[in-house]
C-alpha cells in the first residue's frame, strides 16, 4: 500500500542581514521601506505560501571593533512590520523572531495576542534565546545568561506566555447591551505564574485570539534545541545540507514527539533553503555561480576568513592563497553578534582542512570561501526544482521549506510564477487556502483550549 | 481672525468611547473592538475629518483589574493597532501610547521607527508612566515601592532621551551601497549612543535606520508640575486638562516657565483635552450624557473637562481656550461612533467658519506628522557634531 501523498509547506523568509542577500544586484530594492516587505508578502500570498518570516537581531554585528559594513545593515521591528503586513494580505501567516532573553512575557504575550487579533489568526513566533553580554548592552537586564540556562529561560518564558494566552477561554465577551454585561466572567484574564525565572500575576488584558496561542517556531539543530522543539514547537527550522542528514534529522525530531504525547504531524519540519531558477538546468547553474561570486566579494572573503582565524587578515589578497598562520585559539574576539562563528568548534583543524582543499583544487582564498560557505539548495529549471522539493518532502527529509531569496524584494517572484504551479499540478501543494489561520495552513490543529482553572 | 495660527485638532480613540456606558449605545460596536476592521473604520473617519492625528490609549497595568462585568474589558497593543491601520490611511498622524516604566527603550525606539516607515512619516508617540502595583506585578521585576512619582518621571525623561538618540544613531545618508568598496553602509555615519542612567544603559546604535521624520513627535499627557516639566524637557506636544479659561492660562504659563528653565526656544505644542458629547441641541447632548450616566450607575467624571452641547458651542469654547495660548485640542469622544462623527463633521465645520481650521485643500501631497504639526525635520545630532 502506498503512503498518501504529503502536502508541502512553503514559507518566505525576508532576505537577511548576511551575505546571502545580494544588495549590489541592480534589481535589489530597499531593505527597510515598507513596500519591500509588502512586495514579498504579496508574492508569497499569491503563491499560497503558508507564511512570511522575518528574522531579528538586537545589536548590529561588529568585526575588528567596527560595525560590519559589507552586508545589508538595518532591519525593522518584527511586531510592527508584521502588523502592517496584516493590512496588505488576507491569509498569509505572519511570523517572526522574538527574543526570550531581552523581553518580558507579559509584554510579548500581549503583542502576539494583539497581532493574532489584528491579523485574524495568522501570528507565529520564532522563539530564540541569546546569552551574550554584547547584545545585553542595549537592554535593561544587561549582562547575559549562562549558556546552559538559555533554553531553560526560553522554556520558562514560553510557559509564562502560554499561561497568559490561556488566561481567557475565548467565550467571555458577550457584549450584551440590554443586560449590560460586557464580559460574562469577572475573573477573565486572571493569571499567576512563578518559577526560577519569572514571578508574575494579575490580569492579562487581551482576550483570546483566533488561534488561542500563536504558532510556535523554533530554530535549532542542537540537542537542546531539538528537545525544546519536540516539547513545545509547532514548526522547526533546520539547516541540513544533504538528503541523508535531512532524513536523519527528520526521523530524530519526529521520534521525540511521542514522549510529549504529541502526534508526528504536530511538528512541521522546515529547513531553510536558497534557490536559483533558470530557463534550463545549465542556465541556472551558470546564474548560481555568478550569484555566489556576488555573495562573496573579495572583501567578504577576507572578513569570513577573519571569523575563523580570529585575526586581522586585512593585509591578505583574497585572490591569493590562504593564510599560512594558524587561527588564534580561544574566545572569538574579532567578530561579535554573529551566530555563525560558533559553528567553528575547532578552528585550527578547520583551517587545516581549508588549506588542504584549496591546494588540492588550486583555489584562491575567495574561491575557497565560495566553496565552503555552501552553494544554493535548489538550482535548476522550474521542473527540476519542483521535482527535488517534492522528492525531499515525500521521502521524509522535510515537510517543506522556508525559502530565502537572495534579492529584495522580487527574489521570490520567479519561484512563485514558475515553480509553484508545477507543485500544484502534481497535487502536492495547495491551489488555494483551505483554512483561515496559520494553524489551518500548517495542519497542526488548534491550540489547547483556554485555561479552565479560575482559582489563580 | 486673520493672522492667528490654525488650531491643531486631534482625537483620542478609546474602545467604544470614553464614557463607561458608551458600549451600550445603539450604534456602538462593542463586540468588534478587538478587530482590525473596527480600528480601521475609526482612524479612516478621523482622516476624513482632516484631523491632525489620532491617539490610541494603552496600558500595561491597573486598568484591567476591575472585576466589573458591565464595563469594557481588555485592549490591544496600541503600537500594533497603529501599524495595522497605517497602510490603509495616507495623511493622518498615528500616535500610540507607550508605557515607559516596564518596557525597553531599545525595543520601542525601533517599533516607533518602523511605524514611521510603514506610515511614511506619520508616527508619533505618547509616553506615560505606570506606578501601579498591578503593573509591577505583571512584570515581576520592580518593587512598586520604588516607583515614586519623581522616579517615574525622571525615568520617562531618560527613556525619551534614549529614543531620540537611537533615532539619530543612523545619519540620514548612512546607507551608501558602494559596490566598489563592497560597503552597504558608511560606518562613520552610525553612532553608539552610550546612554547611561540609573534605570538602564543603552549602547546602540539602533538596528533600524533613521525614520522618515528623523525624530518622531513625542507627546505627554500632563496634569501637574512633574509632567509639565517632563513635557518641557522632552516632548514636542503636551496634552493638558484645563477646567476653564483661567486654568488654561495658568497651565500655559507654567509650561512656558518650565520650557524656559529647560532652555528650549519654543515650548511644546499645547493641546487641551476635552471629553465631548455633541448633539444638535445642548439639551439633547446633556440628556444623552445623563442617560449614559444612568446606565453606568454614576455620573461620569474625567481628568479632563467634560463638555455636552452643540458643535458650535464647542467651537466657541475652543476659540476662547485658544485665546489663552493653547495651540490645539485633543477631543475625547464620549461615545463612538456618535461623538467621533460629530467631531469629524460638525466641529471641524464650525471651526472652519472661524478661519482657524484648515480646509480640505490644505492636505494635498505627502503628509508627515511633523509637517502637520509645523515641526521641521531635524538633522541627526551626531551629524551636527561631525560637521
Amino acid at each position: 500500500m502506498s503512503k498518501p501523498v504529503k502536502q508541502i509547506h512553503l514559507a518566505a523568509h525576508f532576505p537577511g542581514v548576511n551575505n546571502t542577500t545580494v544588495w549590489s544586484d541592480p534589481e535589489a530594492g530597499s531593505h527597510i521601506e515598507f513596500d519591500s516587505f509588502a512586495h514579498l508578502a504579496r508574492t508569497a500570498e499569491r503563491a499560497k505560501f503558508d507564511f512570511f518570516f522575518l528574522a531579528e537581531g538586537l545589536r548590529l554585528r561588529e568585526q575588528g571593533g567596527k560595525i560590519y559594513d559589507l552586508d545589508v545593515v538595518g532591519r525593522p521591528d518584527t511586531f510592527t512590520v508584521l502588523a502592517a503586513l496584516a493590512a496588505v494580505t488576507e491569509r498569509l501567516g505572519l511570523t517572526g523572531t522574538i527574543n526570550s532573553t531581552f523581553n518580558e512575557p507579559y509584554e510579548v504575550a500581549r503583542q502576539f495576542a494583539s497581532l493574532d487579533h489584528l491579523s485574524g489568526g495568522r501570528a507565529g513566533w520564532n522563539v530564540v534565546t541569546s546569552w551574550d553580554a554584547f547584545t545585553g548592552e542595549n537592554f535593561r537586564r544587561g549582562g547575559y545568561l549562562p549558556r546552559e540556562q538559555r533554553y531553560e529561560r526560553a522554556q520558562a518564558f514560553l510557559s509564562a506566555a502560554s499561561t497568559l494566552f490561556d488566561s481567557w477561554r475565548g467565550d467571555e465577551i458577550v457584549a450584551d447591551p440590554d443586560r449590560g454585561v460586557f464580559a460574562a466572567d469577572p475573573r477573565a484574564g486572571a493569571f499567576a505564574y512563578r518559577d526560577a525565572h519569572f514571578g508574575i500575576e494579575g490580569r492579562f488584558d487581551v482576550p483570546r485570539g483566533p488561534q488561542g496561542r500563536p504558532v510556535i517556531l523554533q530554530a535549532g539543530d542542537s540537542e537542546e534545541g531539538r528537545e525544546f522543539a519536540a516539547a513545545t514547537a509547532d514548526a522547526i527550522f533546520t539547516r541540513h545540507g544533504t538528503f541523508e542528514a535531512g532524513q536523519a534529522f527528520y526521523a530524530d525530531v519526529k521520534g521525540r514527539l511521542a514522549r510529549y504525547g504529541r502526534a508526528r504531524d504536530q511538528l512541521v519540519v522546515l529547513p531553510a533553503a536558497t534557490f536559483v531558477v533558470g530557463d534550463t538546468d545549465a542556465d541556472a547553474h551558470e546564474k548560481a555561480a555568478v550569484i555566489r561570486r556576488k555573495q562573496v566579494s573579495g572583501q567578504t572573503a577576507i572578513k569570513f576568513a577573519e571569523q575563523l582565524w580570529n585575526r586581522d587578515l586585512s593585509g591578505y589578497d583574497p585572490e591569493g592563497p590562504l593564510p599560512e598562520v594558524d587561527p588564534l585559539p580561544g574566545e572569538n574576539t574579532i567578530s561579535r553578534g554573529r551566530a555563525s562563528v560558533r559553528m567553528y568548534r575547532d578552528p585550527i583543524a578547520t583551517a587545516r582542512e581549508w588549506r588542504k582543499l584549496a591546494s588540492a583544487r588550486n583555489l584562491s582564498l575567495r574561491e575557497l570561501i565560495i566553496e565552503v560557505t555552501g552553494r544554493q539548495t535548489f538550482i535548476g529549471a522550474p521542473g527540476t526544482i519542483a521535482r527535488e522539493i517534492n522528492h525531499l518532502v515525500q521521502q521524509d527529509a522535510s515537510d517543506g521549506f522556508i525559502l530565502v531569496p537572495h534579492v529584495t524584494p522580487g527574489g521570490l517572484d520567479e519561484f512563485a510564477d514558475a515553480v509553484v504551479p508545477l507543485l500544484q499540478e502534481r497535487g502536492v501543494f495547495r491551489s488555494d487556502y483551505e483554512g483561515v489561520t496559520l494553524r489551518d495552513h500548517l495542519g497542526i490543529g488548534s491550540s489547547l483550549p483556554g485555561n479552565l482553572d479560575r482559582s489563580a | 481672525m486673520a493672522g492667528k495660527p490654525e488650531l491643531h485638532l486631534a482625537t483620542a480613540l478609546e474602545a467604544t468611547g470614553w464614557h463607561p456606558a458608551s458600549w451600550r449605545e445603539p450604534r456602538a460596536r462593542p463586540g468588534e473592538i478587538f478587530t482590525a476592521a473596527y480600528w480601521t473604520d475609526l482612524v479612516r473617519e478621523a482622516e476624513r475629518g482632516l484631523l491632525d492625528f489620532v491617539t490610541i490609549e494603552d496600558s500595561l497595568g491597573g486598568e484591567g483589574r476591575s472585576d466589573h462585568t458591565g464595563r469594557v474589558r481588555g485592549r490591544l497593543d496600541s503600537v500594533l493597532i497603529a501599524s495595522r491601520v497605517a497602510p490603509l490611511t495616507t495623511a493622518i498622524g498615528l500616535v500610540p501610547t507607550v508605557v515607559t516604566t516596564h518596557t525597553e527603550p531599545f525595543h520601542l525606539s525601533k517599533a516607533l521607527a518602523t511605524l514611521d516607515y510603514v506610515s511614511r512619516g506619520r508616527a508619533g508617540v505618547r509616553v506615560r508612566v505606570d506606578g501601579s502595583a498591578e503593573g509591577a506585578a505583571h512584570f515581576g521585576r520592580r518593587d512598586p515601592e520604588t516607583l515614586t512619582r519623581e522616579a517615574l518621571f525622571a525615568e520617562a525623561a531618560d527613556y525619551v532621551e534614549v529614543i531620540r538618540r537611537l533615532q539619530d544613531s543612523w545619519e540620514d545618508e548612512a546607507e551608501i551601497r558602494d559596490v566598489a568598496t563592497g560597503r552597504f553602509i558608511d560606518g562613520d555615519k552610525l553612532h553608539y549612543i552610550d546612554f547611561e542612567g540609573p534605570w538602564f544603559s543603552v549602547r546602540g546604535p539602533s538596528i533600524t535606520p533613521r525614520p522618515p521624520q528623523g525624530q518622531i513627535p513625542v507627546a505627554v499627557l500632563a496634569h501637574a508640575t512633574a509632567a509639565y516639566r517632563l513635557a518641557a524637557r522632552s516632548a514636542d506636544l503636551v496634552f493638558v486638562t484645563p477646567r476653564d479659561e483661567p486654568d488654561a492660562a495658568r497651565i500655559v504659563a507654567e509650561i512656558g516657565a518650565e520650557s524656559d528653565v529647560a532652555g528650549r526656544e519654543k515650548p511644546p505644542g499645547i493641546l487641551a483635552d476635552l471629553v465631548v458629547f455633541l448633539d444638535e441641541t445642548e439639551r439633547a447632548a446633556i440628556g444623552r450624557k445623563a442617560r449614559l450616566d444612568e446606565l453606568a450607575g454614576e455620573a461620569y467624571v474625567s481628568d479632563a473637562a467634560v463638555f455636552a452641547g452643540t458643535a458650535e458651542q464647542l467651537a466657541e469654547l475652543l476659540i476662547a481656550l485658544a485665546e489663552q495660548g493653547v495651540t490645539g485640542f485633543r477631543l475625547r469622544p464620549g461615545a463612538i461612533p456618535h461623538d467621533l462623527l460629530a467631531i469629524t463633521a460638525d466641529v471641524t465645520a464650525a471651526l472652519r467658519k472661524t478661519g482657524r481650521y484648515r480646509g480640505p485643500s490644505a492636505t494635498t501631497g505627502p503628509t508627515t506628522l511633523r509637517g502637520t504639526l509645523g515641526l521641521g525635520r531635524p538633522a541627526s545630532r551626531y551629524a551636527e557634531v561631525r560637521a
